[in-house]
């Protein structure tokens, strides 16, 4: 580095070293400010082709940026949006915003380098140092602004008047309230039961989402997995009579997952009552954060949430048994029908999904 | 000073060589990437007695080891494969996952590692279709992709399929090293055959659960993806969600803007 005393361009080391051996007892108390390195002028303050060269390369990046501008206006017009195309490296995507992106690019990018660049090669190039000035006024400007303050609340007659000062104050003071009111406002209503509560009654069928039929419990096949809406919230049907909000609602806590077990490998007796023969229905809703619990691996009975990798247990009452999860999943109690269909025998005994305030 | 060390020190070498390094790796997955045999199979159930004994044959040599003799099964060794059905023998063996390479978690897919020909797996098949009833191969109808509703397709995998083989089918990692593959470029018959007879850790999706009809609702949903779909983005970078897209805009975004930053500071000579 230029700083070693015996590099010949050691221009920056203080002088007050008196030799090499008692370099390091010679340390001042202050540095002295080396000041600003010599300024080295560039080669296009010295060569007026160089700045030649440099004008020219600016002025081509904003011509470039015009041509990109232009470009974007007409591929803008030209393109058929829905066009699609193979793009060596990338794939098959649209060519309508490939070509959008890249014009665009080539607008912005040429006047930002062509900027950067003007002021690299051709704006003043010198090092300055800006001086720091300290911020405080001083006496005399400071008790001017004070005697100015201490006028105006006296012109105004504040010091006499407080009833002025009190109910001008209070004014202002309410005058905040309609905006907290609104804010506050929007936050409500309050949820009641709702998100207690799901769609699920003593009677209600269980139907094969997204098809919408019934479930006869010898369509459960041991190692097969059924995911389950209830009655009247799945299907073709119910997407003519259910507004979309309705649906999703529904879709967001009434889902199930319906799997056989085989009743020996069962740990807990209330998940056998709750079941039907070995078939038990579970809501899909994550104790976690919410994400449909989903990936159920046959061989080990193990429900697994893609978001967290929350792991419950089918075998023994979807305890969990790995991840951020806190709650075991609440458990449908299934019975059959007259007609030998699969029919839940109430709602859930306890709030599906993640926990909230009000539940603690 | 040679040219070369003096570019191999620029920002923009940096940029070069990510760049390098991602589109050879891509290139080189893509070219090494096993391509699926294509096969509609006959059903198992018109099998002739020859066939069947062939099988056998073929079992005794190649299978019995884990499954046992009869195909009852050998403890933890292999599981019994009575009332298993055709489809999960044509699934097993036509992807290269039995017979099972080495103990592991689970039998990859290698369409490589299929040492038996269509006729062979088919004897194989007839065999254990022979011993109990079972799921047999599916009818070529339910395979033909351009029958089936991709719209009703995508609504049963998103419901069905998606959280473990990812939205987009492009797999998706399950409990102590088990996965859940790929699902591109796997012949119908075999995506048919897994929602049948739920391979592994998938569960079954039976008849009654998603009908024939959906099945292959399902295969021209996947079929639509693979061949691009309704993809208007280019480069799917995997299809591997959120994880993926940021690792690849975070590992070259940083490096342009580390390389904008270092172009701005530095003066002009």
């Amino acid at each position: 580095m230029s700083n070693l005393p015996d590099t010949p361009h050691g221009t920056a080391v203080p002088a007050t070293t008196e030799g090499h051996s008692d370099r390091s007892l010679a340390v001042p108390d202050r540095f002295e400010n080396p000041g600003m390195p010599p300024h080295a002028p560039r080669r296009a303050d010295v060569d007026p082709r160089a700045a030649k060269r440099a004008e020219r390369q600016v002025a081509s990046l904003f011509l470039l940026s015009i041509l990109g501008t232009l470009g974007f206006l007409v591929a803008y017009f030209a393109i058929d949006p829905e066009a699609r195309g193979h793009v060596p490296g990338i794939g098959l995507m649209s060519l309508y915003h490939l070509a959008l992106g890249l014009t665009l690019a080539i607008s912005l990018l040429g006047i930002g380098f062509g900027a950067v660049h003007w002021a690299k090669t051709l704006m003043p190039g010198e090092e300055i140092a800006e001086e720091r000035h300290p911020q405080r006024s001083d006496e005399e400007t400071r008790d001017a602004a004070a005697q100015i303050l201490s006028d105006g609340y006296r012109g105004a007659q504040l010091h006499r008047r407080p009833l002025l000062l009190f109910t001008a104050g209070g004014a202002l003071a309410l005058f905040a309230l309609p905006l907290a009111v609104q804010v506050v406002g929007g936050l409500g209503p309050l949820p009641g039961d709702r998100l207690a509560r799901t769609h699920w009654r003593q009677g209600t069928r269980l139907m094969v989402d997204p098809a919408g039929t019934p479930i006869r419990p010898e369509h459960v096949t041991q190692g097969s997995v059924f995911h389950v809406m209830p009655e009247g919230f799945v299907g073709e049907e119910a997407e003519h009579e259910l507004d979309a909000d309705e649906l999703l609602v529904a879709k967001g806590k009434d889902s199930v997952i319906l799997v056989r077990l085989n009743p020996e490998d069962i740990r807990s007796q209330k998940e056998l009552d709750w079941g039907y023969e070995g078939i038990v229905a579970y809501s899909k809703v994550c104790t976690h954060v919410g994400c449909p619990v989903a990936l159920y691996e046959q061989q080990t009975h193990h429900l697994l949430c893609p978001c967290h990798q929350s792991t419950f247990d089918m075998t023994d009452d979807c305890k969990v048994i790995f991840g951020p999860a806190k709650r075991p999943l609440p458990q449908l109690r299934i019975s059959v029908d007259e007609e030998g269909y699969l029919q839940a025998e109430g709602d859930f005994e306890e709030p599906v999904g993640p926990s909230y305030w009000e539940r603690g | 000073m040679t040219k070369l060390p003096a570019l191999r020190r620029s920002p923009i070498a940096l940029v070069v060589l990510l760049l390098l390094g991602l589109t050879m790796t891509g290139t080189a997955y893509a070219a090494f990437k096993p391509a699926a045999p294509v096969n509609p199979m006959e059903q198992a159930a018109n099998a002739s007695e020859e066939d069947i004994e062939t099988g056998r044959k073929l079992f005794l040599a190649n299978c019995a080891s884990c499954h046992g003799t009869n195909a009852q099964g050998n403890g933890t060794a292999g599981p019994s494969l009575v009332g298993v059905g055709a489809a999960a023998v044509d699934f097993q063996v036509s992807t290269g996952r039995m017979p099972l390479a080495e103990p592991g978690v689970q039998a990859p897919r290698n369409a490589r590692a299929v040492n038996f020909s269509e006729e062979e797996i088919y004897q194989m098949a007839a065999f254990v279709h022979s011993l109990g009833p079972g799921p047999d191969v599916p009818e070529p109808e339910y395979l033909d992709a351009s029958q089936g509703d991709p719209a009703n397709g995508g609504k049963l995998f998103r419901t069905n399929c998606a959280m473990c083989h990812n939205s987009s089918g492009s797999g998706g990692a399950l409990t102590r090293g088990k996965y859940a593959p790929d699902l591109m470029n796997v012949t119908p018959a075999h995506i048919y055959e897994a929602m049948q007879t739920g391979p592994q850790s998938m569960p079954v999706f039976n008849d009654d659960n998603i009908t024939p009809e959906e099945k292959r609702d399902v295969i021209a949903f996947i079929k639509d993806i693979e061949e691009g779909g309704s993809s208007y983005g280019g480069h799917s970078l995997g299809s591997l969600g959120p994880a993926g897209d940021a690792l690849f805009v975070w590992t070259f975004g940083i490096a342009l803007i580390i390389g904008a930053a270092v172009w701005l500071g530095r003066k002009a000579s």
